[in-house]
């Protein structure tokens, strides 16, 4: 096989107006010239599964804390035998990475330890597990007590007669470091159950692999995965009151449900109202602290700042409940199907065989579906907050004459922030003017203009020369990039009949319907009932458009992506990890998508028909 | 038409026994009830056989005439044997029963757009004939057209019960001819677009989760005897999701030349030769069949199916014949996996704890009995770990 390439860094060309950005991100983020020849030695691909666009300065906070903390449970926690942690580095915005192995000759030397740590967390599971809920619930308890308030024009009487002899501005500065630190905290927690997660379910996988040659990917994880996960459930409360409205009669009420207040004032009117606005605020905490995004940008919109996302979910509901569908998951059916399925491969096996089936599935059954449920209290919860506190602190520093938008602080990185409040309480502690108003705007204005350059190129799947094979564990699992991926990538893949794209077969079944290209989460109003779904990569949040459309097509991630878990939740046919599908692909296009087989096939790659509302039919011939 | 006491059809959804259905007539009806498409068709019972008997008149006549037969007067045998039979083949039938009979058949072939072609096959009961090869050999009659033909050969099956053959069998066995009677099968004849053969486990290494399906067109002799190449796929038994496949060349296909009542072979065109030889829809309802049969017969299970170009899709995939795969099916059902002796008892600490997907496995057999079954082997976690690829 001839090993084609990526390109190197150095080679990807710097979109015009982009020029300088590698001085927008701390020094240790960007390949280094002095570095040259060993970064370029090693492979790097690019994550736009969780960071599909570019980063603001502020916003590397989410991927720094995410994949240091993954590494550090690899490497210095559970000592995993042949994985230590990914390094990574941003490159014209967008985060690439290289996983480390551990050289050969320390392997043995780990597996005991490794044995006796992943050991004590298996035997221990739902105590360490019932642990974790407190310890994340009191980061986040504690971050919801932090403010950012403007200082006073003078210290109060009380502090002069205490004789406490500080101005606040430490309050100031210390609820800035503790944000960071909290945050910093849960993204720790995020990690000390998710690698072990996925180490029972690759346990798991490779028995079945084993005793059941070239079983599907699929059957696996159906085997292990939770029916009713915790990441639902805000979904769930939206039709608890979508039914609730119907019972009520105050269908109504939802007519124009952009408008928060009137909505709720009508609704608060009607008769049975009350009851309704009851259910309606106890779902809120904290089934609101829901992103539409994935937690990692600053302009993440959570269900509770924007109470319209949720109102419009409930009113949709209410249309489709008024119009006779079914709109609650086929929970019951799910149920059945999975446990059909794990009796039949169990069936199939005798004796100790079957003893090794049960445990390794149970463990993997046990330990798997905190892959998917953290997600709703760090992601969601736990940045839903983190990201409304740092918004605070932005718009008190706009106040301050800092930066002119509301939300610039994103524009810093996150220890020019602290810079910046020290520079602001300088200025008010010494009665001068703080010279941040002076200094950063016209530097955030050219920030913002270097962002939105970068923008307009897509990332490089993958930088350098790919190794013969991926053998890495995590990247394959929770990346999907496999050898074969990668081969693809570089056009070595195998072709898709009638042409076409080839990805995972992430979720079974075959439909064809029209393409809607989704390309930001502020574009999911467009998505109509039994379009396909096509998307760089999926937010499990976007629950309610899945109820809407016929399948999904993702250009990044494998069998336990988001995507794919949430697909074969909702009995959906996905093809994920494509790699280009929603450059490829145009909305409008009639798709033929094959989750069983992984192809997505454009039945009329000539006449894309832009549909939809507002737009009129008509053809690019 | 309803099945009544005369007639029964293999998919009449009465009790099939053998005593008026005879051995190959209850085994039809039994496979098509448990899910496995024989080709459509009917029985005519032994009550029928008996009732045109009785309305014959000729009971007592056969009783007396072999009554003292010496089995080793051979000529005498065959001559009492070609006199019963002329009888039986000249005595009108009832025609109540004669009505029944045509009806049935108009019945079966109301089922088709036209009229088609089918065989009629004796049924004997266990004790009445040799062997069932014996029987089949010398009374099935192939390619029949019209209602004519078929009561004509109706009558011939009865009569196949006085050959001298099997009136020879029954006096060296000393088996009364008092209560003798015969159910015949009449059954549509196999159209084939498409058939091939089946196997519920993967033949290269005995791997029972899988599902082999060889395709090609037309009858499927061409397949067994390997003068084409099928198309060859793989499916995984659990979820009949395909797991490779493999396009065969198909180059030629055998067809049924009706007004000659025989095979003829013929090329296959490119467009065809190029795409697999059954749809999603088609392998799907293969690969259930060949489940269903083995679960049916308890054991991996080797089958001979077709696609039958008279019948509308969706209903035109028949089930030909289903036997034990014997090859495989003798070794353990699949390789030792390592299973390690480090236990830690995690099912001990409370399923009705686990999170969701542990919750419901309590539920399952599979998850009941695994609580009880030890626990998870680290030195197998690790060596997951350390395996080049997965």
């Amino acid at each position: 096989m001839s090993l084609k390439s990526f390109p190197k860094p150095s080679e990807l060309p710097v979109p015009a107006g982009a020029e300088g950005w590698e001085k927008i991100y701390p020094y240790y983020l960007v390949f280094q010239d002095k570095l040259k020849d060993q970064e370029d030695a090693k492979f790097w691909f690019c994550d736009s599964q969780h960071w599909p666009t570019v980063f603001k300065p502020f916003e590397t906070i989410g991927g720094e804390f995410a994949v240091k903390c993954l590494g550090q449970y690899n490497a210095r926690h559970l000592m995993i035998p042949n994985a230590n942690g990914i390094e990574f580095r941003i490159h014209l915005g967008y985060l690439y990475m290289s996983p480390i192995p551990v050289p050969e000759e320390q392997i043995a030397a780990r597996v005991p330890l490794f044995e006796q740590r992943v050991g004590h967390y298996f035997q221990n599971w739902e105590e360490l597990l019932k642990q974790w809920h407190v310890k994340v619930r009191g980061t986040i308890d504690e971050m919801e007590t932090l403010s950012f308030n403007k200082l006073p024009d003078m210290v109060p009487m009380d502090d002069i007669t205490t004789g406490k002899a500080m101005d606040g501005s430490e309050v100031l500065l210390e609820n800035y470091d503790r944000l960071i630190q909290l945050a910093y905290q849960n993204w720790q927690y995020h990690f000390e159950f998710l690698n072990l997660g996925y180490i029972a379910y690759l346990d798991f996988f490779n028995f079945c692999k084993e005793v059941f040659p070239n079983i599907p990917d699929q059957s696996i994880a159906t085997m292990v995965q939770g029916v009713d996960m915790e990441l639902f459930r805000p979904d769930d409360e939206l039709k608890g009151l979508a039914t609730l409205a119907v019972e009520l009669g105050i269908q109504s009420a939802f007519s124009n449900t952009d408008d928060v207040e009137a909505t709720l004032a009508a609704v608060a009117a009607a008769p049975g109202g009350d009851r309704w606005i009851r259910q309606y605020k106890d779902a809120q905490d904290p089934w609101f602290n829901f992103t539409v995004g994935n937690g990692f940008y600053g302009h993440d919109k959570y269900w509770k700042d924007h109470q319209e996302i949720p109102l419009g979910y409930i009113a949709d509901y209410i249309r489709r409940l008024d119009e006779g569908q079914q709109i609650m998951r086929p929970t019951g059916e799910l149920i059945a199907e999975k446990e059909r399925i794990v009796e039949e491969y169990r069936d199939l096996l005798e004796g100790d065989t079957q003893a090794a089936f049960d445990a390794k599935r149970q463990l993997a059954a046990t330990a798997y579906p905190y892959v998917e449920n953290h997600n709703f209290y760090i992601e969601h919860w736990t940045m839903g907050v983190f990201w409304r506190k740092v918004r605070e602190l932005s718009r008190m520093m706009q106040a301050e004459g800092f930066w002119t938008e509301p939300d610039d602080l994103l524009y810093l990185n996150r220890n020019e922030v602290r810079d910046a409040l020290f520079d602001l309480v300088t200025g008010w502690g010494v009665g001068a003017a703080p010279i941040g108003p002076t200094y950063w705007p016209q530097e955030i204005e050219r920030r913002r203009g270097i962002v939105d350059a970068l923008k307009t190129a897509r990332p490089a799947p993958a930088l350098n020369t790919p190794p013969a094979s991926i053998t890495e564990p995590f990247t394959r699992m929770l990346w999907g990039i496999t050898t074969e991926q990668v081969q693809q990538w570089l056009g070595a893949g195998e072709e898709v009949e009638g042409g076409g794209l080839r990805g995972m077969a992430a979720s079974p079944g075959v439909v064809e319907g029209i393409a809607r290209v989704i390309h930001d989460s502020d574009q999911l109003a467009e998505v109509q009932q039994g379009e396909i779904l096509v998307a760089t990569v999926t937010a499990p949040s976007w629950g309610p458009i899945f109820g809407k459309i016929k399948a999904t097509v993702t250009d990044i991630g494998g069998m336990m992506s988001h995507a794919a878990i949430v697909c074969r939740e909702y009995g959906l046919p996905a093809v994920t990890g494509t790699g280009s599908a929603s450059t490829t692909i145009k909305t409008g296009q009639r798709l033929r998508v094959d989750g069983t087989k992984g192809t997505v096939q454009i039945l009329d790659a000539d006449e894309p028909a832009i549909t939809g509302p507002g737009a009129h039919s008509h053809s690019h011939a | 038409m309803e099945s009544n006491q005369y007639v029964q059809f293999f998919d009449g959804g009465i009790e099939p026994k053998l005593e008026t259905l005879g051995g190959k007539g209850a085994s039809l009806v039994i496979m098509t009830s448990a899910g496995m498409p024989v080709p459509p068709g009917f029985v005519v019972t032994t009550a029928a056989f008996d009732e045109f008997m009785a309305a014959a008149g000729i009971i007592q006549e056969i009783h007396d005439l072999l009554d003292g037969l010496d089995p080793e007067d051979v000529a005498q045998v065959e001559k009492v044997s070609a006199g019963i039979r002329a009888d039986i083949c000249s005595k009108p039938v009832p025609e109540g029963l004669r009505a029944q009979t045509l009806a049935a058949y108009e019945a079966l072939m109301g089922r088709f757009d036209t009229p088609v072609p089918v065989a009629v096959r004796s049924s004997a009961t266990a004790e009445d004939l040799p062997d069932a090869s014996f029987a089949g050999q010398q009374d099935t009659y192939l390619w029949l057209e019209g209602a004519k033909a078929v009561t004509e050969h109706i009558r011939q099956c009865w009569a196949s019960l006085f050959t001298s053959r099997a009136i020879l069998y029954r006096l060296k066995n000393s088996i009364p001819n008092e209560g003798l009677s015969m159910a015949v099968v009449v059954q549509k004849m196999v159209n084939s677009k498409v058939s091939g053969v089946a196997m519920t486990l993967d033949p290269a290494n005995g791997d029972r989760s899988k599902i082999t399906i060889d395709s090609s067109y037309g009858v499927g002799e061409m397949v067994v005897s390997g003068q084409v190449t099928p198309d060859n796929i793989l499916l995984d038994k659990v979820t009949l999701a395909v797991v490779s496949e493999h396009l065969g060349d198909k180059h030629a296909e055998l067809v049924p030349d009706r007004s000659a009542h025989t095979l003829v072979e013929r090329e296959v065109e490119e467009e065809r030769r190029a795409r697999r030889s059954l749809n999603d829809a088609e392998l799907a309802a293969v690969a259930a069949m060949a489940k269903r049969a083995e679960k049916h017969y308890k054991c991996p299970q080797d089958i001979e199916w077709a696609l039958d170009a008279d019948l509308p899709d969706g209903e035109n995939l028949l089930l030909l014949q289903s036997r034990p795969e014997t090859v495989h099916s003798s070794k353990p059902a699949a390789p030792k996996a390592a299973t390690g002796g480090w236990a830690a008892a995690l099912g001990a600490t409370g399923a009705g704890q686990a999170p969701a997907g542990g919750t419901q496995a309590g539920g399952t057999p599979a998850g009941g009995t695994s609580a009880g079954a030890g626990g998870f082997s680290l030195g197998s976690i690790t060596a997951s770990l350390l395996k080049a690829s997965i």
